[in-house]
């Protein structure tokens, strides 16, 4: 399992957010279904609640750039990839299970 | 799609895809079901990827189709480096953009399950695959591990029964290969449920301690196929299923007739030979000339140009063309034009279906007229009775099938034994026995027909030897017990032999007899005749001393007168 996650995450530097330790998340999504927008609304949420100004999130459609999802290994939509900070995680589905989310993000929730 | 399809043509069979494997189309009577999906299922190292790839490879080889592999378990340097073995370039193809690979990774540990899902991550990348290559054919292997990496089975099963109808849609022929899960299903999570159209099964299982892989289809809605379990095997050219009995028994009867090599063998059988395409069964104990016997039904097919395989379980190559060597048939020749082929493999290291699989192999590659199986009591070894039966079933049924005349060599044990021929003589066409024969002290060799069907054939036992000069039959000799062989055939022979130069010795003697009469009469007459041309000559001189006489007389007479007249003027 290590040794997978280094394999991906040797490749990338992403450079000042390696260090400053600000997320980079990418969220893959097809289209506008239902589980897109729900995911992409859910996401702005956590962001906007519990890393303000701390993220950097790219939004992609595979249904526009299919060759992304075999290069990042996406099988499910939606599915959020934290690249940063370290290890590397898929969040699948539409992320309506808070709790899952914050720790798949590695956040505590707020108490 | 389907329902229009059913609305247009509402009593279509089937339309078939074929894999390219050989043996495999056979059994499923042209192929796999075209643009549905196939689930061919079976427990680790059963082969599965090896199948699925081979119907990719051949797909596009040999039918210009292109195609899609998503693996779930192997990278795609794995899978080109495995299959490698078998003689596939993967990357060639890739190259040439008739072959996508997908390598979809999955790792639970990096997977958190927030919500609501589906998998059209997988669907646009298998999507985005089949529009790069124009995808006919797709293989998903094994399409089950994302069990493993997802937990909501529900999601799963939704979306897996989403994505089968979805490759019909497409038009694709698919291969998706599943683990084969405990006793009551086929594979670990029900794919069956969803594949209905085709189900292959593959086994490894190991009896008496020889492992062999079998085939098996389970079902093949729409059409039939053959239900019985089929060996398979692997090697450099990929996989060969044996296709067991054919179910019908259609198998052509040539007329014409082939020799056996041995001309007063032809003869025995009503002049002729044996039939092309027939069965030929040589029973004998040890060492009663059965290799001798092969060696020149062979040696009779290479010389009208013909290709014959040697199958050999118990000895080399090398020794079976120095023996025959011994007897004067240079094998080596053929082997060295390339019309004689040995394959020289112990059924017992490989396993009964294994071995079969090889020799089935070796049949269609090499197309030969001719072939010999020395000995099929070999088979015991390597399996029970009722399955080498069944596989010499198999053999002969093929050879029959494509006219290739097969002459079986079966090695007797006991007296008893000899008739017996491991239960293939029922189904063998000519049957010839060798039999050592014993009597006053030593042992000769004898032959003689059992059997030989639809033609006319000698009933009589015949002594042949083994000579410098290959198998010589003797003439047939009886004696007051039977037929004579050895130094009693040779003592009558030498009688016989005796009794004609007595004869000839007489004629002879009467001949000069007669000569020596014949001379003796001839210098009487000569004899004779000499005396009587005596006699004549003197009688001729006295006929002409009677006339001298007789002048003198007159001319006396004369000068008598004259003088007395002279006296009185």
């Amino acid at each position: 399992m290590a040794k997978a996650q280094k394999k991906r995450a040797i490749p990338e530097d992403h450079g000042e957010n390696s260090r400053s330790g600000k997320y980079v998340l990418r969220l893959y999504v097809t289209g506008m279904t239902s589980n897109s927008t729900r995911a992409i609304h859910n996401l702005k949420n956590y962001c906007e609640e519990y890393l303000p100004n701390h993220y950097e999130l790219e939004i992609i459609d595979i249904y526009q750039h299919p060759h992304l999802a075999k290069e990042q290994q996406i099988i499910a939509a939606p599915t959020l990839v934290k690249k940063l900070p370290l290890p590397l995680r898929k969040l699948v589905g539409d992320l309506s299970t808070k709790e899952k989310v914050l720790f798949g993000l590695d956040l505590q929730p707020k108490l | 799609m389907r329902q229009r399809k059913r609305g247009r043509r509402p009593i279509a069979a089937i339309e078939k895809c074929p894999t390219g494997i050989q043996g495999l189309d056979d059994i499923t009577l042209g192929g796999l079901p075209k643009g549905r999906s196939t689930l061919v299922c079976g427990g680790a190292g059963s082969g599965k990827t090896m199948l699925a790839t081979e119907f990719l490879v051949r797909g596009i080889m040999q039918y210009q189709e292109p195609g899609v592999f998503m693996g779930f378990e192997e990278t795609v340097e794995e899978l080109v480096e495995n299959v490698a073995a078998i003689g596939f370039d993967l990357q060639k193809l890739i190259a040439r953009k008739k072959l996508a690979m997908d390598y979809v990774y999955i790792e639970r540990a990096q997977i958190e399950e927030t919500g609501q899902y589906d998998l059209e991550g997988l669907f646009v990348r298998l999507n985005e695959a089949i529009q790069a290559v124009g995808a006919k054919r797709v293989v998903l292997d094994t399409i089950e591990a994302l069990f493993a990496g997802l937990s909501n089975a529900g999601i799963l099963r939704a979306e897996l029964r989403r994505l089968f109808r979805w490759l019909k849609d497409k038009g694709v022929t698919a291969v998706i290969t599943g683990e084969s899960g405990g006793e009551s299903q086929l594979t670990r999570h029900g794919l069956e449920e969803y594949i209905s159209d085709c189900v292959i099964f593959l086994d490894h299982r190991v009896e008496e301690q020889v492992p062999t892989r079998r085939l098996r289809i389970i079902k093949y809605r729409g059409t039939s196929h053959g239900m019985n379990e089929y060996p398979f095997l692997f090697d450099q050219q990929g996989i060969t299923v044996v296709p067991i009995t054919s179910i019908k028994l259609d198998a052509p009867a040539p007329v014409d007739r082939i020799s056996s090599g041995i001309p007063q063998l032809d003869t025995m059988l009503g002049g002729k030979g044996y039939y092309r395409g027939s069965t030929i069964l040589v029973t004998g104990s040890a060492g009663s000339g059965k290799t001798s016997l092969a060696a020149h039904f062979v040696d009779a097919a290479c010389r009208r140009g013909e290709k014959a395989l040697y199958c050999s379980t118990e000895e080399s190559s090398a020794q079976i063309l120095r023996d025959m060597n011994s007897i004067g048939i240079n094998l080596k020749r053929w082997q060295n034009k390339g019309l004689l082929h040995f394959q020289c493999i112990r059924p017992t290291a490989l396993g009964l279906e294994m071995y079969l699989s090889k020799v089935y192999k070796a049949l269609r590659d090499f197309q030969p007229q001719v072939m010999i199986m020395d000995a099929v009591t070999s088979f015991h070894g390597a399996g029970s009775l009722a399955n080498a039966q069944a596989m010499l079933m198999r053999v002969v049924d093929f050879t029959k099938m494509q006219g290739i005349t097969g002459l079986f060599i079966s090695l007797a044990n006991t007296a008893g034994d000899l008739e017996n021929g491991i239960g293939i003589s029922s189904f063998t066409d000519t049957w010839l026995l060798l039999r050592n024969l014993e009597s006053s002290g030593e042992r000769n060799r004898g032959l003689y027909i059992l059997k030989s069907r639809g033609m006319a054939h000698s009933n009589q036992i015949r002594e042949f030897r083994l000579t410098a000069r290959g198998i010589q039959l003797a003439n047939v000799y009886l004696g007051p017990s039977g037929v004579l062989t050895g130094s009693e055939r040779a003592l009558l022979e030498a009688k016989e032999k005796a009794a004609t130069q007595a004869h000839h010795e007489e004629i002879k003697r009467l001949q000069s007899n007669l000569e020596f009469k014949r001379q003796a009469m001839e210098s009487r007459i000569a004899a004779q005749r000499a005396e009587f041309a005596a006699d004549a000559a003197d009688f001729h001189t006295a006929i002409w001393r009677d006339e001298q006489l007789k002048k003198d007389e007159r001319t006396l007479k004369t000068d008598l007168a004259k003088l007395r007249s002279g006296n009185s003027k």
